[in-house]
C-alpha cells in the first residue's frame, strides 16, 4: 500500500537543506509519495528510513510471472478488495491437473485436448492458461510426465510435490521457463527455496495455520526468493471466503508484507465435478490468483472462463463496440434493419443470432454509451431521438430500398416517439431477447 | 491465533425480514423464513456469525409457460399444468420458499384474469406449506389488476408481492399494508436508484421490515459483473449505516439465466459449448453462487439440480470454519 506524503515526511531529516533539489523536505516527500522522484536524491536520509520506504514502495500483492515458449501469465498486483473501488487487474490463471502416475500417452492426449480448447465470448477466444503436474512417485516419473505434457502444450506449468529432489527432475525438463513449484512447508522450505532460486521458479508456500504461514514467507524472502504464492489450505466454501479475505485484507489494508502475494486455489481437491465448479466460482470472486482444476468439460469450463472475464472487467470502462451499421450475411437493399445498443455483450448476442439465422440484415448499433438496451433506455441514452440521429448519421436510408426498422422488444414503448422522429418510417417491434431473433426474422422474411 | 485479524468495524446491519406466517401468526404456512440481519460482508465469520442463511426459492407459473426452455418443462413434467402440483414438487425438490409468477395470458392467448390468478395462488398455498412470493407479469396495469385480488385472498399469509418499480409501487404497497404482506422493489443496477425506491416505498407507509430489494443482476456472461458490484456496494452502504440500503437482497437468477442462449437452447450453438443440460445447470449455479458471495439473501432458481448444488454450497458457507 502506498504511504502518504506526511508519513514519508516524518522519516526525512526535516532540515529543508534543498540538496535534493526541492525547496523543503515536505515538497520532496510529496514528490516521493507520487513516485515522481527517487529517495536516493536525498543524501542525508537514514538507513532505517531507506529500508522502511523501500518496503512501502513494493506493490501490496506481488506480481508473479509464469513464462514458457510463446506464453506468459501475470498474476498479482491487485490493489483493491472490491472491484468497484478500481478494478481487479490480473485474471487468475486456470491450470488443469495431470498426475505423473498416468500413462504418458494418456497425459499427452488429455493435455492436447484441453490446450486446443478455445471458446469465443464477445469476440475473444478464451482458453486455459497452463497445466499442473503432480508428482506421486519418483523423479523419473515426474520427468516423464513433464515430457508427456510438453508433447501436448507449450503453456506454462506448475509442478506439485513435496520432495525437492523429485521436483528437480521435473524442472530439469523445463530449462529457460518460468514455472511455479509447489509446495514449500515449514519442514522442507530451505531445500525448496534453493531449488526455486536455481531454476528461477516461483514458489507456493503453505503451513498448518495462517500464523505459521506469516512466519514462513519472510524466511524464504530473506533467503533470496521474493516470488511467492500463498496456499492457505482451503478445504471448503466457508474457510475459502474467510482465509482469502484475511490474506487479501492484511496485504492491502494493513500492508502486511508476509501476505503480500497471490493466492493459489485447488478446487479439484473436492473430488466431485459439480463441487469443483462451485469452489472455482468462489475462487474467481474471492481473490484467487491461480486456480487448479481437474475435471475438464467444455460445458462447465466455458462458464468459469466467462465468469473470470466478467469479474475482471474494468468497471469504469464498459466494453463497447463502434456505433455504426453492421452488414450481416451480405444484405441486399431489401433486407431488414434492426437496431440495438453498442454494449459489446448486447451487440455480440444480437449479431450472433442474426448471423446464425442465415438471413441477411443490417444491424444499426446506436451510440448508447456502452450500455445494454434496458439500462441505456433507463439512463436516457437509448431513446427515439438518439436512434433517429444514428439512422441519419450512419446513412441507413442510402443502404436500403424500404423504410422500416425493427426495435428491440424491451423498448417497444419507443415506437410512437420514433414514428415522430422518423416520419414516413414503419416502426416494428422485435423480440425482447436476442435468442428469439432467428424465429422472428424467419416470420417477417 | 497470534495474528491480529483484520476486522472491519461496522455501524449498521441488514434489516431482518420474516416471510410467511404460520398458524400462530395468523397464516397457514408450515414455517416462516427469516432473511437478512447480517452485520458483516458475506460470510466473514471472523467478524460475526451469519445470523440467517441465504434462502432458495423455486419459480413456478400459474399456466404451463410457452417460453421456458424444454429442459425445464421436461424436468418438472406434468406438474407444470397444475400450480398446486408444481408447488408440491418444488417443495419436495428442497425449496425454502416459492415464487408464483403470474402469466400475461392463458395458454389460449386470452388475457389473464384476477379470478384465475387468485385460483392459482390458492392452489399453491394448498399444494405446499412454504412461504410464498407472487409476481405479476411485469406490466404495471396488469400487475395491479391481478395482484390486488391475490393479496386480498392471501390475507395474513405474509406473502411477498412484486415487483415494485419507481413508476408503479403505490398500489402494491397499499395492498401489502392492508393485508399484512411484504413487497419487493426492483431498480436497474444502480445503488442510488435502489435507495430512492426504498425511500418511496417507506414514504408510502410500509415499514422497512416488510421490504425486500432486487438490485437487478444480469446472468453470467450478460452483465453479472454489474449486479455483483452493485450488490457489494449496497451491502457496504448498509453496514455503514445507510438505512435505505439495508433491505435484504432478492435476486432472480432463474429468470436471468434461463433466457440466455447458453441455457435456453441446445441446437445451433457452437460445439465448444459442450453438453446443453450440464451447461444450463452450471450457468444457473455459477450465477447463483457468484451473487451469494456478493450478498444475496434470497435466490430464485428454476432447475431443481441447480437448487441442490447451490444449497450444498450454502450449507457449508454459513458454518463458521475452524481456523487453527
Amino acid at each position: 500500500m502506498a504511504i502518504s506524503g506526511i508519513e514519508i515526511y516524518k522519516m526525512l531529516p526535516k532540515t529543508n537543506c534543498k540538496d535534493c533539489g526541492f525547496p523543503t523536505c515536505m515538497a520532496f516527500a510529496l514528490k516521493l509519495a507520487a513516485k515522481q522522484v527517487e529517495l536516493s536524491a536525498c543524501p542525508h536520509v537514514s538507513e532505517e528510513a531507506k529500508a522502511q520506504l523501500a518496503a512501502s514502495s513494493e506493490p501490496p500483492v506481488r506480481l508473479i510471472t509464469l513464462e514458457s515458449d510463446g506464453h506468459k501469465l501475470e498474476v498479482g498486483n491487485e490493489v483493491v478488495l472490491f472491484r468497484h473501488e478500481k478494478t481487479f487487474y490480473n485474471k487468475p490463471g486456470f491450470f488443469f491437473l495431470v498426475k505423473d502416475s498416468e500413462e504418458p500417452a494418456a497425459i499427452t492426449a488429455r493435455v492436447k485436448e484441453i490446450d486446443a480448447f478455445a471458446v469465443n465470448y464477445v469476440g475473444i477466444d478464451l482458453t486455459v492458461d497452463g497445466f499442473a503436474v503432480k508428482s506421486e512417485g519418483e523423479g523419473a516419473a515426474l520427468a516423464a510426465a513433464v515430457e508427456a505434457v510438453r508433447a501436448g502444450t507449450k503453456r506454462p506449468l506448475i509442478l506439485i510435490g513435496d520432495d525437492p529432489q523429485v521436483l528437480s527432475a521435473g524442472l530439469g525438463k523445463l530449462d529457460g521457463e518460468k514455472t511455479l513449484i509447489a509446495t514449500a512447508t515449514p519442514e522442507n522450505w530451505e531445500a525448496m527455496t534453493d531449488l526455486a532460486v536455481a531454476h528461477k521458479a516461483s514458489l507456493v508456500v503453505t503451513a498448518g495455520s495462517l500464523d505459521e504461514l506469516a512466519e514462513l514467507t519472510p524466511k524464504i524472502k530473506e533467503k533470496g526468493l521474493p516470488n511467492l504464492v500463498l496456499d492457505p489450505q482451503v478445504s471448503n466454501f466457508n474457510d475459502g471466503v474467510v482465509k482469502n479475505t484475511i490474506l487479501r485484507r492484511m496485504a492491502l489494508a494493513k500492508n502486511f508484507r508476509p501476505f503480500g502475494f497471490p493466492i493459489i486455489a485447488y478446487p479439484y481437491k473436492a473430488g466431485v465435478p459439480e463441487v469443483e465448479i462451485a469452489l472455482a466460482t468462489q475462487a474467481i470472486t474471492k481473490y484467487a490468483g491461480f486456480i487448479v482444476l481437474e475435471n475438464f468439460a467444455p460445458e462447465t469450463f466455458y462458464g468459469l472462463l466467462v465468469l473470470r472475464e466478467n469479474i475482471y472487467t474494468d468497471p469504469q470502462k464498459p466494453i463497447q463496440v463502434q456505433p455504426g451499421v453492421y452488414e450481416i450475411n451480405q444484405p441486399s437493399p431489401e433486407a431488414p434493419v434492426m437496431v440495438t445498443t453498442n454494449f459489446s455483450i448486447t451487440y455480440f448476442s444480437v449479431a450472433n443470432e442474426i448471423e446464425s439465422s442465415g438471413l441477411p440484415g443490417f444491424l444499426l448499433v446506436a451510440d448508447a454509451e456502452g450500455m445494454s438496451v434496458l439500462t441505456a433506455w433507463a439512463a436516457g441514452n437509448f431513446d427515439a431521438e438518439q436512434i433517429a440521429k444514428d439512422v441519419k448519421r450512419f446513412g441507413v436510408e442510402e443502404k436500403i430500398s424500404h423504410k422500416s426498422i425493427i426495435l428491440p422488444g424491451h423498448v417497444a414503448v419507443l415506437s410512437g416517439e420514433l414514428e415522430e422522429e422518423l416520419p414516413g418510417w414503419e416502426i416494428k417491434v422485435g423480440p425482447r431477447e436476442a435468442v428469439d431473433l432467428p424465429a422472428y426474422l424467419k416470420q417477417v422474411a | 491465533m497470534a495474528l491480529e485479524l483484520p476486522k472491519d468495524k461496522w455501524s449498521g446491519s441488514v434489516q431482518e425480514v420474516v416471510i410467511g406466517a404460520t398458524a400462530a401468526d395468523g397464516g397457514t404456512r408450515t414455517a416462516a423464513v427469516t432473511v437478512g440481519g447480517e452485520t458483516t460482508m458475506p460470510f466473514v465469520h471472523f467478524e460475526a456469525e451469519t445470523p440467517n442463511r441465504p434462502v432458495l426459492a423455486l419459480e413456478i407459473k400459474d399456466f404451463r409457460p410457452n417460453d421456458w426452455s424444454t429442459l425445464l418443462l421436461d424436468v418438472w413434467g406434468e406438474a407444470t399444468n397444475d400450480p398446486g402440483a408444481w408447488a408440491k414438487a418444488a417443495e419436495e425438490a428442497g425449496a425454502d420458499l416459492l415464487l408464483l409468477s403470474l402469466s400475461l395470458t392463458d395458454p389460449e392467448g386470452n388475457p389473464n384474469t384476477p379470478e384465475a390468478a387468485v385460483k392459482a395462488a390458492k392452489a399453491v398455498l394448498e399444494g405446499s406449506g412454504l412461504p410464498l412470493m407472487v409476481y405479476g407479469p411485469g406490466q404495471a396495469e396488469v400487475d395491479n389488476e391481478l395482484l390486488v385480488p391475490v393479496a386480498n385472498a392471501c390475507q395474513g399469509e405474509r406473502i411477498v408481492l412484486g415487483i415494485c418499480e419507481d413508476k408503479n409501487y403505490r398500489t402494491l404497497v397499499a395492498t401489502a399494508m392492508a393485508n399484512g404482506h411484504l413487497v419487493v422493489g426492483r431498480a436497474p443496477m444502480d445503488v442510488n436508484l435502489s435507495k430512492q425506491l426504498n425511500i418511496l416505498i417507506k414514504d408510502a407507509g410500509l415499514p422497512l421490515d416488510r421490504v425486500l430489494m432486487d438490485p437487478t443482476t444480469g446472468a453470467l456472461g450478460y452483465g453479472i459483473e454489474y449486479g455483483f458490484s452493485v450488490m457489494e456496494r449496497l451491502r457496504l452502504a448498509a453496514l455503514r449505516g445507510d438505512a435505505m440500503t439495508q433491505s435484504p437482497m432478492s435476486v432472480n437468477v432463474g429468470f436471468e439465466t434461463w433466457k440466455t442462449k447458453e441455457s435456453k437452447v441446445g441446437d445451433d450453438v457452437p460445439e465448444t459449448w459442450g453438453d446443453w443440460e450440464e451447461r444450463a445447470i452450471s450457468w444457473e449455479t455459477i450465477t447463483a453462487i457468484t451473487l451469494i458471495e456478493a450478498g444475496a439473501d434470497i435466490v430464485i432458481l428454476r432447475h431443481p439440480e441447480s437448487l441442490k448444488r447451490v444449497r450444498a454450497a450454502i450449507d457449508n458457507l454459513i458454518t463458521a470454519p475452524e481456523l487453527s
